[in-house]
């Protein structure tokens, strides 16, 4: 069918390879305008192939923001397969249950430009959140994971992933119990100097300078900086942790459901910030459930289901549900309250997480409502949005 | 702050009293005759019934134990906690004496198990499933289900019957006047009960901060310190520790009750004039007064502990600080300033 089509462009092995102009677009051509790729793109390496004129490669549609700096991604993630070695419950007893490999993220793939935020959107529980796992390189002891990603154009393994963090890619994870709670979160924004002797007091002044900023720039009082986490009220822990991100200086921020908690001019505002921060030459990676905020603040969409992307496509593409490839894309576009909400068609029904997510999410209609019917369901040990019974913000 | 020392103090009265009370029962159900085991069997065999009677009557072996209760709490709160049957001396001088003897026995392995214990439990949780924290973990298993009496004679067979390093027992040379006893006598003579007390300890505060500190490794902050590049041997100092400061206050506190119990067992073994040693005598003696003055000056050692515990959460814990009132003036101007925001 044509979803399959549109993932296999040069009609390859749906590698590495970009085959240029193979497929139609809904978007518009890429803004480098460089000369397609030349040779051999069975053999060619990643690196060496020129995106710049191709509008769908990589399975993806371009935005009018994306840019391939360098000629490559700033990030790629091809074929990523994450599975958990955990006990079969179906097993009579606990005792000789049989250990199995679930997987719960198959064959994904996905890119960021620099300059673009990339909304992964996707139900609650679905298995959104180890795909940022996965590009920070932290996985729990029982995952094994396979596939292949890029960090401007490097190959990357579990080491230099792990190499990355802090150093080029930066979180914004998704609960705000990720501060710790028995730190001023001054310090906490300010991170561990690094050197020694003389060069880590510099390192410690210079980050104490870039704190004070930061905390100007997104609205925290100088006397936030001597709080502990239990003191702040939701929306200032999330500037936090957003200044957390950007203290680092990072190339790329993978935020995990960001919003939560917040309400919709905080969620709006905490959107923008990330929109500032792709509008300055960084590269997003924007993980929410929810499809009219990600509609609203990304530049392309790559729509999550059952662990994998079936479909990664420009906003522009959900103007319309023909220019939509996969059914449940079309799907997400009837839901969307400005259409008809049309939630019979497909899979389509209410989840189980979405509700009260979306509610603390002020009451934000559109939240994305598929149910996972893969081995997540509810109950599953996932730290998604539906968990917080957020605490939430006067403000 | 005046309130919560008056809810302290009233606590441990009603322990204490709860406890004195449980003592006098237990030795009075208990089979001993006083009379009998404060004698000995010589001079009991020799002595004629109205001699023993008239000993009976002296101690007041006859009088049932609610009335010896309350005349003995009456003296109590005078300042007077009885004589020892057993030592012939005034409790107050009995414990005094030994107490100092148990107190530099339990503080060397109070100290010495809740560092080193903490230091194994950081270290294993840190490898995880690799050599060291098998290790500190089969060291563990082993010493926390051995009796301590057994480390404390396996110990001494080693180390004072096998190689002659230290002595067998006694908190000083035998036979050596007390004004020539020297320091590192002193020392000799606490090492091995000190380092058997350390090393059943260590096992039970090492696992236990092992625990705490895998459940810290899996919390949303230190993963979040680690995405921010942050090793987890470094993510632990920074983050880690002070998380497990709390859990290791609470543990290291209720350890004094377990040294305590501990202690009995060791100074038996290795003939320590301890307080714990003093506590078997009496109970053997049914040396009611001495018994009781022990149980009273542990019971408040032990609450003291819990006591600290509490105290120091509230140092270490901002949450349960009481706000500052610049800090909560901080908090409404910001709370104000948000409301106008949102």
């Amino acid at each position: 069918m044509s979803a399959d089509e549109m993932r296999k462009p040069g009609g390859g092995s749906g590698a590495v390879l970009g085959g240029p102009g193979a497929a139609p677009s809904s978007a518009e051509p890429g803004a480098a305008g460089a000369a397609p790729a030349a040779g051999d793109p069975g053999t060619a390496p990643h690196e060496a192939l020129d995106h710049g004129a191709s509008a769908v490669h990589h399975h993806h549609s371009h935005a009018p923001g994306s840019r391939h700096g360098h000629g490559h991604h700033l990030l790629q993630v091809e074929g990523l397969t994450v599975a958990f070695r955990m006990y079969d419950d179906a097993a009579g007893s606990f005792l000789t249950a049989p250990q199995r490999d679930v997987e719960v993220i198959h064959d994904l793939s996905i890119s960021v430009h620099e300059g673009e935020v990339v909304a992964v959107v996707g139900a609650s529980g679905s298995g959104k959140s180890l795909l940022a796992d996965a590009v920070m390189g932290l996985f729990e002891p029982n995952a094994s994971v396979r596939g292949r990603i890029w960090f401007d154009g490097e190959p990357q393994d579990a080491a230099s992933l792990a190499a990355l963090r802090g150093r080029g890619i930066s979180l914004v994870p998704q609960s705000t119990a990720s501060l710790d709670p028995l730190m001023p979160v001054g310090r906490q924004v300010e991170g561990a100097p690094r050197g020694r002797g003389a060069a880590r007091r510099a390192d410690a002044r210079r980050r104490a300078a870039r704190r004070a900023e930061l905390f100007e720039r997104y609205g925290l009082a100088p006397e936030v900086a001597r709080l502990y986490p239990h003191e702040l009220s939701g929306g200032m822990a999330r500037r936090v942790l957003l200044c957390c991100a950007l203290m680092d200086e990072p190339r790329l921020i993978v935020a995990d459901e960001p919003t939560p908690g917040l309400d919709l001019p905080l969620a709006v505002r905490a959107l923008a910030d990330l929109r500032a921060f792709a509008d300055a030459g960084g590269g997003v990676m924007l993980i929410t459930h929810d499809i009219e905020l990600a509609l609203a603040v990304a530049d392309r969409v790559a729509v999550f289901r059952d662990g994998t992307v079936v479909e990664e496509t420009a906003v522009a593409s959900f103007a319309d549900p023909a220019l939509l490839a996969h059914p449940f894309s079309r799907a997400l576009w009837h839901a969307l309250p400005e259409h008809d909400f049309a939630a019979g068609d497909d899979a389509l029904t209410d989840g189980e997480g979405a509700g009260p997510a979306a509610a603390a999410d002020g009451g934000l209609p559109g939240a994305v409502g598929a149910p996972a019917d893969g081995p997540w369901g509810a109950g599953a040990p996932l730290t998604e949005a539906d968990v917080e019974a957020d605490e939430e913000d006067p403000c | 702050m005046a309130r919560r020392i008056l809810i302290a103090l009233g606590r441990l009265a009603l322990l204490l009293a709860a406890v004195s009370l449980a003592v006098f029962v237990l030795v009075d159900l208990s089979p001993i005759d006083p009379v009998q085991a404060n004698v000995g069997q010589a001079a009991l065999l020799g002595m004629s019934d109205e001699k023993r009677a008239a000993l009976a009557a002296h101690w007041g072996a006859d009088v049932p134990w609610p009335e010896r209760y309350l005349a003995w709490a009456q003296a109590l709160l005078q300042g007077d906690m009885g004589t020892s049957l057993r030592y012939n001396q005034p409790v107050a001088q009995v414990i005094a004496e030994r107490a100092g003897n148990s107190l530099v026995l339990m503080g060397i392995a109070w100290a010495a198990s809740g560092v080193l214990g903490f230091a194994l439990g950081v270290a294993a949780a840190l490898s995880r499933g690799r050599l060291l924290d098998r290790a500190v973990r089969a060291y563990c298993f082993v010493l926390a289900s051995s009796p301590t009496f057994w480390v404390g004679l396996l110990l001494l067979t080693v180390f004072a019957v096998m190689l002659g390093w230290l002595p067998l027992g006694f908190s000083v040379p035998a036979g050596k006047a007390a004004a020539d006893v020297t320091l590192a006598d002193a020392l000799r003579h606490v090492a091995l009960p000190a380092v058997t007390l350390s090393l059943v300890g260590v096992a039970n505060i090492a696992l236990h901060t092992r625990a705490k500190a895998i459940d810290v490794m899996g919390s949303d902050w230190f993963r979040f310190a680690r995405a921010r590049g942050l090793s987890p041997a470094r993510a632990m100092a920074r983050h880690g520790l002070r998380n497990l400061a709390l859990p290791a206050v609470t543990l290291q506190f209720a350890q004094v009750a377990e040294i305590f119990g501990g202690s009995v067992l060791v100074e038996e073994v290795f003939s320590y004039p301890g307080l714990g040693q003093a506590a078997v005598t009496a109970g053997l003696g049914g040396d009611v007064a001495l018994l009781a003055g022990i149980a009273l000056v542990s019971a408040a050692i032990v609450f003291a502990g819990n006591l600290a515990a509490n105290l120091i959460y509230g140092l270490v814990d901002p949450r349960l600080r009481p706000a500052g009132r610049a800090r909560a003036a901080a908090r409404r101007a910001l709370a104000g300033e948000g409301a106008s925001r949102g």
